[in-house]
């Protein structure tokens, strides 16, 4: 068996590496970044600025750093598992303790050359992390106390320095990553239901517990019209560009509802809202069918990889994208309540894309690695 | 090593079967999302469309163009004119206080008028629309579109607005326009409907009743705005209809003779064409310029506009409850000749005062008449002849001819709120309004117009000219399209019993004015073309004491408030006649000196002008 894996490994030529390529993934990817890009340049009113220039230079920046990223040996991902988990934690640390606030919740820390969301970088790293501690795992040992203590503090931990930030959706979204982990790790699935169970019936007890405007968003959910110039203005306004979409939209750079400045956040959190309003039903169901496809090749990638840290990430980080695809669609069809959360790739912002890439960087090198197998 | 291989084997099942439960959610899901957005977009799509263009569609209502008024002949009486106007929306001045006091500068407001614009300032929103002024002359606009540069935020305005060429001449008639109020729109479902700042509306006379017709419909402007509201780009203009036309049956001619007439004195005029019931002039003096109301008038010019003791904000040929004086005796006689009281040679003595039911009544004449027959009674306007008649008829039989021939009535019926009805009394009224039996005394004294008894000048304008046509009844209308409204068929109902009667009364008219000893004998013309016959009135605004019939002072002696008022009522020309009118000089004492002469000035134009109306209506007739 030893012998088996060295020879595989030797074949891991460069050559070698472009041909495992996945490249429906890669094309997915990039069609993704080209779409994002166009949108882009209609939110910025049919121009070259800004968000379009700055949105450009990550995509290549980010796409080239995947292609590398999927060229080092999923081993090399493996041994930094721990060790990159520490480290966001640590950025976490110093975000809380010299970030830069900016509307009112301190996220971002400034690295000289870019300002990086550290807690962007937690979705995907907390994913690395306990998919390296499951991966050596004995299945008995799996649904032991320490166990499940031991990666729940993991996944409190981050969540915990995120909520203080404040930003509770993107804590939210590291929650999920994690307890992805632990769903493919197989916890008793008891578990997940108990615990689900106890989220419903403690509900009324977090609301309670929730900041005035968090509150303001959940009952601004339940009902829009409520205050429609104020909590209630991004959601209807981002519904009425949708609805009116149509089947066909409006046409490239003739949404309305987007360069009349109706449309709030439209580079980030809505920029979905504003392609579906240029590109109408036809053209949201084809970007969800990329997304689709997307997803369905990192499955793919996780199904056919030998190792299990491989798998379990690859299933682990498919998930929560589906998941942010998902909330990020729901909050801006008015099916969730606004919790800041972006769309992958679409959406601008430097740390969202880095850690999407670096997500995508790890399944592509687990494809490319596909033999590797990790003792 | 086979422990670990089969705790792989089964780590790889569990982890598997729960991908599968995962990717069947995940299915799931984006089913759902899918149907979300096929709901939206597909089947809410048109809610969301006009929800969208609501958003960045917004419309600018411009003020309508209002309908003018033109005479007969197709003068403009009430038309418009380009107003040059300055607006400024507070919102977009940078520093508003710099604008202001610049502006204030280039305009040379006044101190007062520079504190009322900063008034009205605080009462708008700020980003409504604040008129700084709203009649420049031409001076000033340019001036003003000269440092435009300057003046960040300053809209130059040209817009139109309502212009009385003839001023105080049509004042009472037409009625002028000013600013809508809260009660005007709350009101009037058209001017609701078409409301904008600033909007003009009729608030007296004609523009008020045909507020419906004059007002048209707004320009509409609509623009594309952000969501800051600023305009990005007109999409569209969709002209508004200018409001119709209006054609009076009014001659400006003889209307301005009316006003030259009354000048300095407080009275009422008007003609009517006694056929068709055209109304060819009609006046109340004293008046006033309407153009003053138009951009709001001053509180100086308003306070001697109201304080005027001779009253010009009252329309006095509609408002006026004048006693009638002699001028109801046609009336009186018509009356008694229809019920069989008397015929031609019925005759009464006078002494010039007459004793029933102990009191005493005088003629005006101290002297008496001696033996006087209808047509002298009538010629010489002898009290005493017509105390005895009404003794005779009683009051209930005057009233009932007087209503016929349309006194106590409103003339024009709904088309001017203020109109009043007058009053013709009798036994019957007097027991329902005052709770008191009607007494002979009473009887007596309305039998020469005094008393209980009021009518407007337009009454006896109408009732003078249903004498002249024979005894016909007609209906008096204003706006010349309305003469087949009002009128209800061809044909002409008569108002009297024997058209005898009504000959009678006509001939005895004339005999009071064309021949020697009647009343109006100075004002007569002799001239065929021009010949009218009429009947004075004096009527008394007071009792007259004892004392003052001894004294018998002329009429300048008296005070202003206590002289009689004059009054005229006259048809001609006297063969083949046409025009009727009623005079009425407030405090202008004796009816033959102040009243009848204005009507021979009158009755000369009017018939000249009759010709030229009779060619344009020619004329109109040839180019259909």
């Amino acid at each position: 068996m030893y012998q088996h894996t060295r020879l595989t490994t030797n074949r891991f030529g460069f050559f070698q590496k472009f041909k495992n390529f996945d490249y429906i993934l890669l094309f997915c990817i990039l069609l993704l970044g080209f779409i994002s890009l166009t949108t882009m340049y209609s939110t910025d009113g049919g121009e070259v600025l800004f968000h379009t220039k700055s949105h450009f230079t990550k995509l290549i920046v980010f796409t080239i750093m995947m292609v590398i990223i999927s060229f080092i040996n999923i081993k090399y991902w493996f041994a930094v598992g721990y060790l990159s988990y520490i480290a966001v934690i640590g950025l976490l640390i110093a975000t809380y303790l010299f970030g830069i606030t900016s509307s009112g919740s301190q996220r971002w820390i400034n690295l000289y050359f870019i300002n990086l969301q550290p807690s962007e970088l937690m979705k995907i790293f907390i994913i690395l992390c306990l998919a390296k501690y499951f991966h050596r795992m004995k299945i008995e040992n799996v649904n032991s106390v320490y166990t499940i203590l031991t990666s729940l503090i993991i996944i409190i931990l981050p969540m915990g320095l995120v909520i203080v930030q404040p930003d509770l959706g993107t804590s939210v979204l590291i929650g999920i990553s994690g307890i992805a982990v632990l769903w493919f790790a197989g916890i008793n699935h008891k578990y997940f239901i108990y615990t689900m169970l106890g989220f419903v019936i403690s509900l009324p007890f977090i609301i309670a517990f929730l900041k005035p405007y968090q509150k303001l968003r959940v009952l601004t959910f339940l009902n829009p019209d409520r205050d429609p110039l104020g909590a209630g203005y991004q959601i209807i306004q981002s519904k009425i560009a949708v609805g009116s979409g149509g089947i066909f939209g409006k046409g490239f750079l003739k949404g309305t509802q987007s360069y009349l400045e109706f449309l709030p956040e439209k580079h980030t959190d809505f920029i979905f809202t504003l392609f579906s309003e240029e590109f109408g039903f036809f053209g949201s169901a084809f970007l969800l069918i990329i997304y689709a496809i997307t997803i369905y090749r990192v499955i793919v990638i996780g199904a056919s990889s030998r190792s299990y840290f491989a798998k379990i990430f690859c299933y682990s980080f498919g998930a929560a994208i589906f998941v942010f695809i998902t909330i990020n669609m729901s909050m801006v069809l008015g099916l969730l309540p606004i919790v800041g959360s972006p769309l992958p790739i679409m959406s601008y912002g430097g740390s969202s894309m880095l850690a999407t890439m670096i997500g995508f960087g790890i399944v592509m090198s687990a494809r490319v690695h596909n033999q590797q197998m990790i003792a | 090593m086979f422990n670990s291989s089969s705790d792989n084997v089964k780590k790889l099942n569990s982890i598997n079967r729960r991908m599968f439960i995962t990717g069947s959610i995940k299915f799931f899901i984006m089913v759902g999302i899918v149907s979300r957005l096929f709901f939206l977009q597909v089947k809410e799509n048109k809610k969301y469309l006009t929800l969208s263009d609501k958003n960045r569609i917004r419309e600018w209502k411009l003020a309508p163009v209002r309908g003018e008024f033109h005479d007969y002949f197709g003068n403009v009486i009430a038309g418009n004119f380009e107003a040059y106007q300055l607006h400024i929306i507070p919102e977009q001045v940078d520093d508003f206080r710099y604008v202001i006091y610049r502006i204030k500068d280039l305009l040379e407001l006044s101190d007062k008028e520079f504190r009322k614009v900063l008034k009205k300032k605080n009462e708008i929103k700020p980003w409504e629309t604040l008129i700084v002024s709203d009649n420049l002359n031409w001076q000033k606009f340019s001036k003003v579109n000269n440092h435009l540069y300057d003046l960040n935020g300053v809209k130059p305005v040209i817009s139109i607005s309502r212009n009385y060429p003839y001023k105080e001449n049509f004042t009472h008639l037409i009625g002028y326009v000013s600013q809508a109020n809260q009660d005007d729109i709350e009101s009037t479902d058209s001017i609701k409907k078409n409301f904008v700042p600033g909007l003009k509306v009729g608030k007296v006379g004609l523009e008020k009743s045909f507020e419906e017709k004059l007002i048209g419909t707004n320009d509409i402007e609509r623009y594309e705005v952000n969501a800051y509201g600023r305009r990005i780009s007109q999409l569209e203009f969709q002209k508004g209809e200018k409001g119709k036309n209006l054609r009076l049956t009014i001659d400006t001619e003889v209307q301005k003779l009316t006003n030259d007439l009354l000048k300095d004195k407080a009275g009422s005029i008007c003609v009517m064409d006694i056929y068709t019931g055209a109304v060819i002039a009609m006046h109340s003096s004293p008046s006033f310029d309407p153009n003053l109301f138009v951009f709001g008038i001053s509180q100086d010019e308003w306070q001697l506009i109201r304080n005027d003791p001779m009253k010009p904000l009252v329309n006095k040929t509609l408002q006026g409850n004048y006693s009638p004086g002699s001028t109801i005796k046609p009336i009186v006689a018509l009356s008694a000749l229809e019920n069989g009281i008397i015929d031609t040679n019925f005759t009464v003595k006078c002494t010039g005062k007459t004793e029933m039911y102990d009191q005493t009544y005088h003629c005006w004449k101290k002297k008496g008449h001696g033996f006087v027959s209808l047509r002298n009674a009538m010629k010489q306007s002898c009290d005493t002849y017509f105390y005895e008649i009404s003794r005779k008829l009683g009051v209930d039989r005057l009233s009932e001819t007087a209503k016929k021939f349309g006194l106590g009535e409103k003339v024009f019926g709904d088309l001017f709120d203020i109109e009043k009805k007058g009053l013709i009394p009798n036994t019957q009224w007097k027991k329902n309004a005052l709770g008191k039996g009607w007494l002979l005394g009473e009887t007596i004294i309305t039998g020469i117009g005094q008393g209980y008894i009021q009518t407007t000048p337009i009454q006896l304008c109408l009732m003078t000219a249903q004498i002249a046509n024979g005894g016909y009844k007609i209906y008096p209308h204003i706006v010349s399209e309305d003469k087949k409204k009002v009128h209800p068929a061809d044909k002409y109902t008569p108002l009297y019993e024997n058209s005898k009667n009504i000959r009678i009364i006509k001939d005895a008219m004339f005999g009071s004015t064309n021949e020697v000893m009647g009343t109006s004998y100075r004002s007569r013309i002799d001239n065929p073309k021009y010949q009218f016959a009429g009947k004075t009135g004096t009527a008394q605004v007071k009792k007259i004491t004892e004392r003052e019939r001894e004294l018998d002072l002329k009429t300048f002696e008296i005070p202003y408030e206590q002289r009689d008022h004059a009054l005229y009522i006259a048809f001609g020309p006297y063969k083949n006649p046409r025009y009727a009118l009623s005079i009425i000089v407030e405090h202008g004492g004796n009816g033959s000196t102040t009243a009848a002469p204005m009507a021979t000035k009158l009755f000369k134009l009017i018939i000249d002008r009759h010709v030229i109306r009779q060619l344009m209506d020619d004329k109109r007739y040839l180019e259909i």
